[in-house]
């Protein structure tokens, strides 16, 4: 297996896929748990659908899809963040509309695209292999920016975060750092989209941050947790898919997902013993029985 | 007494619903005003309006500082409690430091002196042994304590409470309103509440808020006045819950 590994360190393909699931890892796990902490799962899933649109106007224009969707994903983020507040009309069916037109977009350009589109399911459930060194330096990059913009600002993102109106009340530039934000929230999909594909992309925004959530509650703390189960996750989903030879990522789910299980219930065991020992070896139900005799 | 801040013939509102009308109100140093009003009436917009949050469309609110108290914030706020997720994964010191928010302070950590400000004023509410819990894992009573520590850090002129009943239970309302009568020494507080039974015990002086302000220099509310600003009334309590009996309608006592 060693062995294996070594040999597959060779190949480029496979050194890119392995830098890019560490810095989707490293996007997600802190915009994750930005996410997961706001409550704002089901904007995050507009934005992811609305970019698939992008995708199928770069297939079909011949330019690089994955800028298609960044466009399309940052121009609805903000339509959320923005025209519902102004306009009155209702968060969550703006985002039902924009991710099923995103959706009807993307499928219309890329129907009318002449010939076959070999990667289209790469777009939908994820192709880490196919990872390029360019999409890997975006990657890069964006990472930076969403380390050095969670360290400057950690404050304002948590407090803001935690308590809108009260933010307001200090004049705060709430509407701004929203902005900001969810401008990275549509960043890291689309970059992570090639990790995990339009459908799938989720999953490393909710799956790690809710595996760290049992462990901790502390924002910090979670954002780090979500870091490393993420990495965990997807470095075990990509060496399976390679090792199976099934879809990458799917595997990177279940792994995620396992890992998630595994934690849950290592939790619920080791609160369960500390009870039975509190308890002189015995679980509540048992020493109530007990009682009654 | 030294006044702190004035509201000048404000009319205030979101979009183009007027909310508050021409309402004038001074608030001077030791002030306890309870607001009372009808859901709607405007009591929370007057509070946003004293903050900044809510620009009035006509009118303004003068403060009473000297130059070395601008640096610092005048009010203090706790906010209702409906607002807020409690699974949010933040500790209690942290949300006692989110009382120190300021566009200037955006950048930097919290200094050694900030945080060791966090800790004595969760020692003098009694919840220094929280001070690491998530906000998650507290009861209502504990929450308004932290709360209550976040409008404090900051050293506010005047304090605003915005129905700080809905938090906790009964039992532990008579415990806070003790703490308030305390704060009340250094500080103008002014309490939103329905509770007008409660509350009016405590306060100095009423201001019912119903689109219009009307201000009573006491306590003491009539049903006559209650029925006029359509106030909603909440007089049945038990046990040790001080309230006030209200005057009768004059024409009742024949």
């Amino acid at each position: 297996m060693i062995e294996s590994f070594a040999e597959l360190m060779q190949y480029r393909f496979f050194t890119n896929a392995l830098l890019a699931a560490t810095l989707a890892s490293i996007a997600c796990g802190i915009i994750g748990t930005y996410i997961v902490s706001r409550r704002i799962v089901f904007i995050s899933g507009g934005i992811t659908h609305a970019s698939f649109g992008g995708i199928g106007i770069g297939y079909y224009y011949g330019f690089n899809p994955i800028l298609g969707a960044a466009v399309f994903a940052v121009i609805s983020a903000l339509g959320i963040e923005m025209i519902s507040k102004k306009t009155g009309v209702r968060e969550d069916s703006l985002i039902g509309i924009l991710w099923s037109l995103g959706m009807a977009t993307g499928i219309i350009f890329v129907f009318m695209s002449p010939g076959y589109a070999p990667d289209l399911m790469g777009y939908l459930f994820g192709s880490i292999l196919t990872v390029s060194g360019n999409d890997v330096f975006q990657m890069a990059i964006l990472a930076v920016v969403i380390i050095l913009f969670f360290i400057l600002f950690y404050k304002p993102i948590l407090f803001i975060a935690f308590d809108q109106e009260y933010a307001k009340t200090h004049n705060y530039p709430v509407q701004l750092m929203n902005c900001i934000l969810i401008t990275l929230v549509a960043l890291t999909i689309v970059m992570s989209i090639r990790v995990a594909g339009v459908i799938l992309v989720l999953s490393l925004l909710t799956i790690p941050q809710t595996t760290a959530n049992i462990l901790t509650r502390d924002f910090r703390t979670m954002i780090f947790w979500s870091v490393v189960f993420a990495f965990a996750g997807s470095i075990t989903g990509l060496l399976v898919s390679f090792q199976l030879d099934i879809p990458s990522g799917a595997s990177i789910i279940f792994s995620l997902i396992l890992l998630f299980l595994a934690v849950r219930i290592s939790g619920w065991t080791l609160s369960r013993v500390r009870l039975m020992k509190q308890m002189n070896g015995k679980l509540p139900h048992q020493r109530l029985a007990d009682k009654k005799r | 007494m030294e006044k702190i801040l004035e509201i000048d013939s404000v009319t205030a509102g979101y979009g183009d619903q007027v909310v508050l009308e021409n309402v004038n109100l001074a608030i001077h140093e030791k002030d306890f005003i309870g607001i009372i009003g009808p859901n709607g009436g405007g009591k929370t917009t007057l509070l946003k309006v004293i903050m900044g949050v809510v620009k009035p469309f006509r009118g303004k609110i003068r403060f009473f500082t000297s130059v070395e108290e601008n640096e610092r914030r005048i009010t203090g706020y706790l906010p209702q409690m409906n607002n807020l997720d409690r699974n949010f994964p933040i500790s209690v010191t942290d949300v006692v430091l989110s009382g120190l928010m300021s566009r200037e302070g955006f950048f930097s950590l919290y200094s050694g002196k900030q945080k060791k400000l966090a800790y004595s004023i969760l020692e003098k509410m009694g919840i220094y042994h929280l001070r690491n819990k998530p906000v998650g894992e507290l009861s209502g009573g504990q929450l308004q304590r932290v709360y209550l520590s976040r409008a404090l850090i900051s050293s506010p002129r005047l304090l605003m409470l915005d129905e700080p009943s809905t938090f906790v239970d009964t039992r532990f309302e008579t415990d806070f309103y003790e703490i308030l009568r305390q704060l009340n020494k250094e500080m103008a507080i002014i309490i939103v509440s329905h509770d007008v039974g409660t509350i009016t015990w405590y306060v100095k002086t009423i201001a019912c808020v119903n689109r219009f302000l009307h201000y009573h220099r006491s306590n003491v509310i009539t049903q006559e006045q209650l029925e006029a600003y359509n106030c909603p009334i909440q007089l049945i309590t038990h046990g040790d819950i001080p309230h006030t009996v209200l005057k009768k309608h004059e024409k009742d006592h024949d």
